[in-house]
């Protein structure tokens, strides 16, 4: 009876991520492997072929730079919010959320504001005389990289946030009273303490902005191809349907990958381990 | 965490780094409000016209009602198959493989965009499912992760021995759960409700794929307007999609406090 209620009660949920994740998406890798060409002839093509290696690259190269920055930025900023007094931390928190919730086209379009022809930063340039023709910063590896960490950023903050609530006040006393001084103890007590949540918050930026679609679409264009971008144009417009499921073969690989070698790495690295 | 002093030179840093989060949203609502017919800020004369402008756009009205539709059907349909689930996870986690767990959050694992790709493969193209259908069964699914894992989160502090009780004195399972178990977990169930609506009604990665001839959602049919005009009118619309989120967290801060995301 109790055997019949467990398997009953998971087996809609069991039966629906099998049936409608599970199967399609290895159905979509197997049809790579099956070209008259040879098993592999796809995957050769692939990594031949310059402007797709490009598209990858560049892919990686975004998605690292914006989990770098969002590393940096996200740690201080928990870092201070961690710190406030009960009232004040509501408040940050609720203003950090707040964008997170905020849909990804809303927030990637805010950047064409900014940044456009018209937008408010040239407006500004223009208005002091810094500048005479408008600077066209749209459709650059920068443009994507900004509106990224933009989007980032408050996850970032959210997953450290109660990481470093979490570290017990006695420790850091116990380093001060020792005569440890701020930076030591930060390097010798913080960062070993943080670890496993800095790793958690960049797998998720990186998993994110390396998958991302409407973001690069809006703010990179056909210049700044990214994999997401790369994957809808091969399936939607040119109807090359190999092609589009080689490339998500290739960016499974990539994010269970990272997924998996990092999460072994944050379990490693866990001093507080039980 | 301790209460310490924070050097000056960090509180400066996290001050900017909440101006550069929250000063886009204010420019959004600044467009909006701009009386020119291209985006502009800070505005130029103040009007309302760009939101009365949505409601004449037939594309934008069809859109949004189908958004909604969307995120209602497949919050539902998580939570229908999420919660079962949950339950089974917490009330017999001994007896339940490890996989299971796992396999709950692979949607969160598969990029977005490959399911959506997928999906359109697979049910709409291959088994000849309605595009609306597939975008309902393409949503749950995204959003099954929050419903098991939120709910999963509230059951974990349920102690069961009450259900027990209430068994034992002859109550039928169904009821049991409904009466006994249900009312303690409202918060997470809410919560997770909140959620998976919230990243149903702005997806974009699934949706993509997933839109036929008079079918689309509303962020969909936003970057399709934005490849072609470039008008106050997507301003406004980011405007209503913006008070849908405040209204939501609201309703987050009325039943649960908002500190409960960050758990």
């Amino acid at each position: 009876m109790n055997k019949l209620a467990r398997w009953g009660l998971t087996m809609p949920a069991t039966i629906a991520v099998v049936l409608l994740l599970v199967i399609p998406v290895l159905l979509t890798i197997a049809t790579t492997f099956g070209e008259a060409a040879g098993p592999f002839s796809t995957y050769t093509a692939f990594f031949k072929s310059g402007f797709r290696m490009a598209v990858l690259y560049r892919t990686l190269q975004v998605a690292l730079i914006t989990t770098g920055i969002a590393l940096v930025v996200g740690f201080i900023t928990a870092y201070v919010i961690a710190q406030m007094p009960g009232r004040l931390k509501s408040i940050m928190i609720v203003a950090a959320v707040f964008p997170l919730l905020t849909g990804v086209v809303v927030r990637s379009f805010a950047w064409l504001i900014i940044l456009g022809k018209n937008g408010i930063i040239n407006n500004v340039l223009m208005s002091v005389g810094l500048i005479g023709e408008p600077l066209s910063m749209l459709y650059t590896q920068g443009s994507v990289i900004v509106a990224m960490v933009y989007l980032f950023v408050p996850l970032m903050i959210l997953t450290l946030v109660g990481v470093l609530e979490g570290i017990p006040r006695d420790l850091i006393e116990a380093a001060a009273s020792l005569g440890a001084r701020p930076i030591p103890t930060f390097l010798q007590v913080i960062l070993p303490l943080a670890a496993p949540g800095l790793i958690v918050g960049a797998v998720l930026v990186f998993t994110g902005s390396f998958t991302s679609y409407a973001t690069p679409q809006l703010l990179g264009g056909e210049k700044q191809m990214m994999m997401g971008t790369f994957l809808y144009q091969r399936a939607m417009v040119t109807f090359d349907w190999v092609g589009a499921s080689t490339i998500a073969a290739i960016m499974v690989v990539i994010t269970i990958g990272v997924v998996l070698i990092m999460s072994r790495m944050a379990r490693r690295l866990n001093p507080m381990a039980v | 965490m301790m209460a310490t002093r924070i050097h000056p030179l960090l509180g400066a840093f996290a001050i900017l780094v909440f101006f550069f989060l929250l000063a886009p949203l204010v420019i959004i609502v600044g467009s909006a409000l701009s009386d020119t017919t291209f985006l502009t800020f800070p505005p130029q004369g103040l009007t309302l016209r760009w939101f009365a402008n949505i409601f004449q756009m037939e594309a934008f009205r069809r859109t949004a009602i189908t958004s909604l539709q969307v995120a209602i059907l497949g919050t539902g349909l998580s939570l229908l198959v999420g919660i079962p689930a949950a339950y089974a996870l917490n009330r017999y986690r001994v007896e339940l493989p490890r996989w299971l767990s796992t396999l709950f959050v692979l949607p969160i694992l598969v990029p977005e965009i490959v399911f959506g790709f997928a999906l359109l493969k697979s049910i709409t193209i291959g088994l000849g499912l309605p595009v609306f259908i597939s975008l309902v069964v393409g949503h749950a699914l995204l959003i099954l992760p929050y419903s098991v894992r939120v709910v999963g989160a509230s059951l974990a502090s349920f102690d069961f021995s009450i259900e027990e009780a209430a068994r034992s004195l002859g109550c039928p399972p169904l009821k049991t759960f409904m009466t006994v178990v249900l009312p303690n977990i409202r918060a997470g169930v809410i919560a997770a409700f909140i959620l998976a609506f919230i990243t149903s009604i702005n997806d974009v990665s699934v949706s993509v794929f997933l839109t036929g001839p008079g079918i689309s959602t509303l962020p969909i049919q936003i970057l399709a307007h934005m490849e072609q005009f470039f008008d106050p009118t997507i301003a406004s619309v980011s405007v209503l999609l913006m008070l849908v989120t405040v209204g939501v967290m609201a309703i987050v801060e009325a039943t649960l406090g908002l500190t409960f995301l960050t758990k």
